[in-house]
């Protein structure tokens, strides 16, 4: 059983809409209304849902982006040996802190800065953290682009973003997060917005690499074809609250929410002669039972790490 | 690794290359940077001038120079009806070459004689392009000093307001909350004050020069309206995923300000820089033609004197005291606003016809 | 009974950089009644394709050559008037993103009775909104959408009334660009469901086009795969996906992750597409195929063979696309 990197409990988000300035009505929106999980060293988790169900949402507040207000997140503190609540984090330990958390963006065109070349946006983080001196964090960046493909390194360390086209900004998206050799990387659909042919390289990129530095996915995207490449469990989410969470292969072949079967008999399959059977549900039901439970009663196991959230639907278990 | 500064350089160079060819595509924008650039020439070609002894600066300083101009005059007494058998209306009266006695207080001269005066202002001629002033300075060199004046005034007071209200907007952008309230109450305070009358205010109580006036118009500019459009554009710079992973790898907020904000808000500053440049020199040009900024030669002093000495209700029998600055104040102004124009076609692709 | 035929287009738009050769000699024909598919990645040309059949494409666009049969008539080169009586009436099309391109300030109802008025000035009002009703119907709308606004209705409310205006004045064939790319896949779902529904109830032609191979596989009858402009593989969709005979088809195939079945290692392309840029004729494919040997030359001309039942391969003279 390998120790967890991160506990998530309860963790909440909530955002304040103002009714107008006249108004004292203020209207909350949870987009993240409740939800747990643990990520083990070494492993990788899916997070799985519909735009507006709450997964980049959370994806900011776990890799401190946007604060969250409520729950528990606590990382294992390799110093002291045990779990630690971020909350206790500020100023130089929040900084050291952060060299264990990176982000991969969705958008190859948007998340490199466009007036600096590809040497400055990977040394970034170096420079930040003041690693080694001048000639170590050059040496770093010539190896990383080789890590990820882009040789060789000489031609790509003067160049610009905007010659380069959507699968190389991703790699360098890739050198520049993994150069601090973080534990835990969220990455928000790091390849959807990616040629369909060049995906997969990418994405064996991201496996490779996990498996050499040990490094935890939260690997957020709405295609569960893709999660099922590559994530080791998948936490389904709906309109802010994790409906089930299980293992890649038990989730898809024994999904028991009805909200997972709708969402896994709706993809479309690149095979003619397969005959898919859409699973039918009223969401206007489904969503009035879950918003009915306010006393957030946590998931139940149903298998061995199949956890379901069962407050709506009783009577089918 | 050297290499890679050359490489980085020449690609920098490659994309300068592209914008100048996108901006010879706007027509506009290239007849303004011909007049511009045409200005500029003026404004070198007075010192290059009298460097090389080309022309005499005793008679060619736009200042303090004096040229001697003499005529042959007629001496006439001009009618008190009209119209005569020579002169059909009072315009007529005295003719070019001629004299009113009536006129003349310190000659003994009568009708009928010739005498020789002193030509000033003095019509355009060869040794004069464009003629002389009441002082006989020559009108020409006049106006390439005035174009100097023009464009240091232009650009600095451009610059320092450029300078103020891209660090204010980018902070209003960055830091938000009451920083961000605060910056933008002061700027509606300055749009709201008008420009002009608070100048004369000034002028008033201390006496405006050149660079006062500079300094005064960029801060002002740099305060007002300006700071709200680039706060808006370094807002949007702020919400790109790329300032989102520098804050995650742990990058300080003067960091992120500086190295990743600022740079991506600077084409738009500079696309303010140029039309800002135009308010300037008009500026100028209605204080001095007000008689209230303490300046030796501009082109609005050279309308101001007209007046003041009574020209400009003269019709088109002076129009060369007159028409060279107020046309030089409009084509400069206009031609930096068409360069602007041109810019924004290169930073906004959405305008370029493809 | 081929409701449209489209022989050696060739569509080229002029740039800067020169001229694109976005459209390279495709050719390719369309039933009653049947639902045909082109599939491809970003730059591929097919919405070019798309935008050629109405001839939609921008200003700097031009079709240097072919024909566009539609209805046994050529529209290539007819004029703005004769254009305009076939746009909605015998070819509609779905944009990509067209769900976004709603009028905000003016209801729903009215826009798509613009539309019908525009082909059929002298039906009164009441038609009109009968017929919408009728079409509201088919697509899975209420009739109260009539009278709402576009921002009062979700996404995939709003791509059912693209659809249903693109029904509106009974079109012979529909071209659907994409129409569900915005859309989760729950909609998505119901909304390739209305689709079906439609075109199987009125009997239509559907031309629909996509990158994602796995909506093609399940939505139509017949396919092209287009790679740099050009079709480099046509025919049956079972044929193509059980016998996949081009280098890229088969790169495809073998890259597009499934949720069912056994997991299995997938295989990626290297680089990218090629510039469309003043292109020479030969095999565009060739930097990037897996399968290319040391005899192969990239620059022999292509042409489209036969290889099975109406199943055509884009190959080169000597003959090599296995």
């Amino acid at each position: 059983m390998k120790k967890n990197l991160i506990e998530v409990k309860n963790l909440e988000k909530y955002f304040e809409i103002s009714g107008g300035l006249f108004s004292r009505n203020k209207s909350v929106v949870k987009a993240v209304d409740g939800i747990s999980f643990d990520i083990p060293f070494g492993s990788s988790l899916g997070l799985v849902g519909q735009s507006g169900c709450g997964k980049t949402t959370t994806a900011r507040a776990l890799s401190l982006l946007d604060p969250k207000t409520n729950g528990n997140v606590n990382f294992y503190n390799e110093d002291t040996s045990s779990m630690q609540s971020i909350d206790e984090l500020e100023g130089e330990e929040l900084k050291k802190f952060r060299r264990n958390i990176q982000m991969i963006f969705q958008d190859p065109y948007e998340s490199l800065n466009p007036r600096w070349n590809i040497k400055d946006i990977i040394l970034e983080p170096l420079n930040i953290h003041n690693i080694g001196d001048l000639k170590d964090r050059e040496e770093a960046v010539y190896e990383i682009l080789k890590t990820v493909g882009l040789t060789p390194p000489e031609n790509y360390m003067p160049r610009f973003p905007h010659e380069l086209s959507g699968g190389q900004r991703q790699r360098v998206s890739i050198a520049r997060t993994l150069i601090m050799k973080p534990k835990f990387v969220v990455c928000d659909e790091p390849t959807s917005m990616l040629d369909v042919s060049i995906r997969i390289s990418i994405m064996d990129l991201m496996l490779n690499l996990a498996k050499d530095l040990e490094v935890s996915y939260l690997y957020i995207t709405h295609d569960l074809a893709v999660a099922r490449y590559m994530c080791d469990r998948i936490a389904v989410m709906f309109n802010g609250k994790i409906v089930e969470i299980a293992e890649t292969e038990e989730l898809l072949s024994n999904p028991i929410h009805p909200y997972t079967k709708r969402l896994i008999s709706s993809i479309p399959i690149p095979d003619p002669s397969y005959k898919r059977e859409r699973y039918e549900l009223d969401f206007t039901e489904l969503d009035s039972i879950i918003k009915s439970n306010s006393n957030n009663e946590p998931m139940v196991e149903v298998k061995d790490n199949h956890f379901v959230a069962t407050h709506d639907i009783k009577g089918i278990l | 690794m050297k290499d890679q500064k050359d490489i980085s350089k020449q690609i920098r160079r490659e994309a300068l290359k592209k914008n100048w060819t996108l901006f010879k595509q706007s027509k506009l924008g290239m007849i303004g940077l011909y007049i511009v650039i045409f200005f500029f020439f003026l404004s070198i070609l007075q010192p290059i001038l009298f460097a090389t002894g080309l022309w005499n600066k005793g008679v060619y300083d736009p200042v303090v120079g004096y040229s001697e101009q003499f005529q042959e005059f007629l001496v006439v007494e001009c009618p008190t009806e009209y119209p005569t058998e020579k002169y059909d209306s009072i315009t007529d009266c005295p003719g070019r070459n001629e004299i009113n006695v009536r006129t003349l207080f310190y000659s003994d001269a009568e009708v009928g004689d010739t005498i020789i005066q002193n030509l000033q202002p003095a019509p355009p001629s060869s040794k004069h392009i464009l003629g002389t002033d009441s002082l006989g300075r020559d009108i020409f060199s006049q106006i390439m000093e005035g174009s100097q004046v023009a464009f240091i005034l232009g650009l600095l007071s451009a610059t320092l307001g450029v300078g103020i209200s891209t660090l204010l907007g980018t902070i209003a952008a960055f830091f938000g909350g009451k920083v961000d309230a605060y910056l933008m109450r002061q700027s509606d305070l300055i749009l709201m004050l008008p420009t002009l009358p608070l100048l004369f205010i000034i002028s008033a109580f201390a006496e405006l020069q050149v660079w006062h006036l500079a300094v005064v118009l960029g801060t002002i500019g740099g305060l007002g309206g300006s700071v709200i459009t680039i706060k808006s554009q370094a807002l949007q710079v702020k919400v790109k995923p790329f300032v989102d992973s520098a804050r995650i790898t742990g990058g300080s907020q003067m960091n992120i300000l500086f190295s990743h904000v600022l740079p991506n808000v600077a084409p738009l500053a500079l696309l303010f820089m140029v039309f800002s440049v135009t308010g300037a020199i008009a500026s100028e040009s209605v204080l001095s033609f007000l008689g209230l900024l303490n300046i030796d030669m501009s082109w609005g002093l050279m309308i101001y004197l007209a007046q003041v000495e009574g020209f400009i209700f003269s019709g088109m029998k002076f129009w060369w005291l007159i028409l060279p600055a107020g046309l030089s104040v409009t084509f400069l102004t206009g031609g930096f606003y068409l360069v602007g124009r041109g810019l924004d076609e290169v930073f906004n692709p959405r305008l370029r016809n493809r | 009974m081929n409701i449209l035929e489209v022989r050696n287009l060739n569509m080229s738009y002029k740039t800067i950089d020169g001229m694109v050769e976005a459209v390279k000699n495709v050719s390719f024909s369309v039933k009653e009644g049947e639902s045909f598919g082109i599939v491809g990645e970003s730059g591929c040309g097919k919405t070019s394709v798309a935008m050629s059949l109405l001839q939609l494409q921008a200003d700097n666009g031009e079709i240097t050559s072919g024909e566009i049969i539609f209805d046994g008539k050529d529209i290539v080169g007819l004029n703005e008037s004769e254009l305009r009586e076939i746009r909605w009436s015998g070819i509609s099309i779905v944009f990509q993103g067209a769900m976004n391109s709603w009028n905000p300030v003016v209801k729903i109802g009215e826009q798509i009775r613009e539309a019908i008025r525009e082909h059929y000035p002298n039906k009164t009002k009441d038609e009109n909104s009968k017929k919408i009703i009728e079409l509201f119907d088919i697509v899975g709308l209420d009739q109260s959408i009539m009278d709402r606004f576009p921002h009062e209705l979700s996404g995939g409310m709003k791509q059912r009334a693209v659809i249903a205006l693109a029904l509106s004045c009974d079109p012979k064939l529909i071209i659907a660009d994409e129409p569900t790319t915005a859309l989760d896949v729950v909609i998505q779902d119901q909304i390739l469901n209305e689709i079906r529904k439609v075109q199987q109830v009125l009997g239509l032609s559907l031309i629909y086009i996509s990158h994602d191979i796995a909506v093609i596989a399940e939505m139509t009858d017949n396919m092209a795969v287009m790679y740099a402009g050009r079709i480099v593989e046509l025919g049956p969709t079972k044929d193509i996906f059980s016998n996949p005979k081009h280098a890229y088809t088969k790169s495809l195939l073998e890259s597009t992750p499934s949720v069912v079945g056994d997991k299995v290692k997938l295989k990626s392309l290297e680089g990218e597409p090629p510039s469309l840029i003043n292109k020479e004729s030969g095999c565009s494919f060739a930097p990037r195929c897996p399968y290319r040997e040391d005899t192969c030359n990239p620059s022999l001309d292509m042409k489209l063979v036969e290889v099975g039942i109406d199943h055509y391969v884009d190959i080169c003279s000597a003959g090599k696309s296995q």
